[in-house]
């Protein structure tokens, strides 16, 4: 299937490095406003790619999907004239004007979705532990305390810390069915960079400790399909009816380095989305 | 002309730490009014963490934040009330929140290097109104050079003063006068400091502080706050009297206030004791000692340990999560 990326930053870049590598996907174009690093690599790998923004995808009918790692302001312009030119969107940014996916958890339910948004990169690390536990022990309460290093945090997270906690928050909810969701963001300096770590907290209905790690170590393994630096640091801890997980996400290394597993999670969840939909797939992953 | 500094209070927000969070509006309306008879400049209430700490990690507040803000605006009538508010806990809804349950002022904390996170809060708190610092937390983490760099995106947002934070009662009092001077000598705001007592220097490092030119200076009554506690507000305001610099406090009305309204309620003395002892020595962000204890408990390990370990990791600020990874790790991932 014919994809094209708009924005061709640090999350454009390693998504692009993500699909070459695919064996259903395809790049037909990348799209960007400036001349820069990305759109030079792009088109060094043979890819064609442009700064006159979105018209040649538009316009490119073999053109059937499009990933948006732009801004939530840029991709809520861009929005209504991918839907006008019947274009499925994989939306990366914070606009959320589709709804959130996380592919383990819920694609089922929505895959015919003409527009998606990818929720955070603490979402997507941290969601399918949640609906795992929720199946398991039924989730009151679910906190997640996502930790990035301070290199992997660019411009574009540091400028929108609230939509992060607020995004994140939301999602538990919706999608890991939490009756209450709330996210915090840490940002640490350390030197060697510390890989991504996501403490998830739930608060539940039926805590049965066999029932619960069966299905928290089912789902890992799931996620691992399209993240294999994906792993526990603890198996789940019960205390009363508190359960706490840690996970770890460690980066390919495709383009970003791999203590950028925040967004390196961000990006295979979105390219694990698009595969199944090139594949015409409606399950769950 | 006599120097002047002036006190912030955060016995009602780094107090909570030692409180367990669980100060009730009585007891918010009680301090706060003997603290504002007693000459605080502003009066800082809200979770330990911050606005919206309340949570699994931090620990619940036992009373919404909001109500104890509003419980203190009720009988506050000279001092400014503020909160708190870390970035990636709390957000600007929060804030506004806070500014309809009565704040006239807010601090705006990160962690050392990474004050570029709190430029949208600064922004919008000044947009309201408030009167606002930035707030640079850890600050032992971080050379002078690379602090200033940082005070200066505050200073350029448009904060009031920047507060350095030895959140970890890490620093000796030659470490505070490098950091306060630099900041001193090329900002246009004023400096404050926050100090914490676990190598016993909160009193002498706050001296220290106001030496090197800063003019806010955090306090508590009974020193009481994270880890072995704060500057200990009654025996800062004798030192400011006994160097002839007017700090707005009355030292017989802080002592009073100290002895005869929150003695009583505290949970435990403000002492260092190994634990809190660690916390400094190694570099540990004060609010863990609580938590660590309770880990140390259910793994069955030394409090001591999982701080050393913590401090190896170079944990910062609202990594509470991390005690459990590490007594975990420590157990060969296994409970006792």
């Amino acid at each position: 299937m014919k994809t094209a990326i708009i924005g061709p930053g640090n999350i454009g870049s390693d998504l692009m490095y993500k699909i070459l590598k695919n064996p259903v996907l395809e790049i037909g174009y990348v799209a960007g406003i400036i001349e820069s690093e990305g759109i030079r690599r792009a088109k060094g790998l043979g890819i064609p790619a442009g700064i006159d923004g979105i018209g040649p995808i538009l316009e490119n009918p073999e053109i059937e999907l499009v990933f948006d790692a732009t801004s939530a302001a840029a991709h809520k312009a861009y929005a209504p004239m991918l839907r006008a030119a019947g274009k499925r969107v994989i939306d990366l940014t914070p606009a959320a004007i589709g709804p959130y996916v996380v592919p383990t958890v819920n694609y089922q339910k929505i895959n015919q979705e003409q527009e998606f948004n990818m929720v955070t990169c603490g979402g997507q690390a941290t969601i399918p532990i949640v609906a795992a536990i929720n199946q398991a022990a039924g989730v009151e309460y679910a906190e997640i305390v996502s930790c990035i290093s301070s290199k992997s945090a660019g411009p574009g997270t540091r400028a929108n810390i609230d939509e992060f906690t607020v995004t994140t928050a939301k999602a538990l909810e919706e999608v890991g069915r939490a009756k209450k969701g709330k996210a915090i963001i840490i940002l640490n300096p350390a030197d060697p960079p510390i890989m991504m770590t996501n403490t998830i907290y739930t608060l539940v209905e039926k805590p049965d400790e066999e029932k619960i790690r069966k299905s928290v170590m089912e789902m890992v393994e799931r996620v691992r399909r399209y993240v294999p630096g994906y792993e526990l640091r603890t198996l789940p801890i019960l205390t009363g009816n508190q359960v706490t997980v840690i996970v770890q996400v460690t980066g390919a290394g495709d383009f970003l380095p791999v203590y950028a597993g925040n967004l390196d999670i961000i990006n295979s969840a979105a390219v694990a989305v698009a595969e199944k939909i090139a594949r015409k797939e409606s399950k769950a992953l | 002309m006599e120097k002047q500094i002036r006190v912030v209070d955060t016995t009602l927000r780094d107090g909570s730490h030692a409180m367990g969070h669980s100060y009730t509006e009585e007891q918010v309306k009680e301090i706060a009014g003997r603290l504002d008879d007693a000459g605080a400049f502003l009066i800082e209430i809200s979770h330990g963490d911050g606005l919206s700490g309340s949570s699994l990690n931090y620990g619940f507040s036992e009373v919404e934040e909001l109500r104890l803000i509003r419980s203190a605006a009720s009988v506050v009538k000279k001092a400014r009330i503020g909160a708190l508010l870390l970035p990636g806990i709390g957000t600007i809804e929060d804030l506004k929140r806070a500014g309809e349950a009565g704040i006239s002022a807010v601090r705006i904390a990160t962690h050392v290097t990474e004050a570029d996170i709190a430029l949208q809060h600064i922004r919008e708190a000044k947009k309201m109104g408030l009167f606002t610092a930035g707030f640079l937390m850890m600050v032992h983490m971080a050379e002078p050079e690379e602090i200033l760099e940082q005070a200066k995106l505050f200073e350029d947002c448009g904060a009031d003063y920047v507060n350095l934070a030895d959140s970890a009662g890490y620093l000796m009092p030659e470490d505070v006068r490098r950091r306060v001077e630099i900041l001193k000598e090329h900002l246009t705001i004023p400096v404050g400091f926050h100090a914490h007592n676990n190598l016993s220097l909160a009193v002498a490092n706050s001296i220290a502080a106001v030496e090197a030119g800063a003019e806010y200076i955090d306090c508590t009554l009974r020193g009481l706050g994270a880890g072995a506690g704060n500057c200990q507000e009654e025996v800062f305001a004798g030192c400011m009297e006994r160097m002839g610099i007017a700090s707005g406090l009355a030292m017989e009305k802080v002592m009073d206030a100290a002895e005869e309204v929150l003695e009583p309620w505290m949970k435990r003395p403000q002492v260092i004791d190994n634990a809190s002892l660690m916390l400094g020595y190694a570099g540990v962000y004060s609010s863990f000692l609580l938590h660590a204890r309770r880990a140390a408990d259910r793994f069955g390990l030394k409090t001591s340990d999982i701080l050393k370990e913590l401090g190896r990791r170079k944990m910062v600020g609202g990594q509470e999560d991390m005690i459990v990874d590490v007594a975990w790790q420590m157990k060969g991932g296994r409970l006792r």
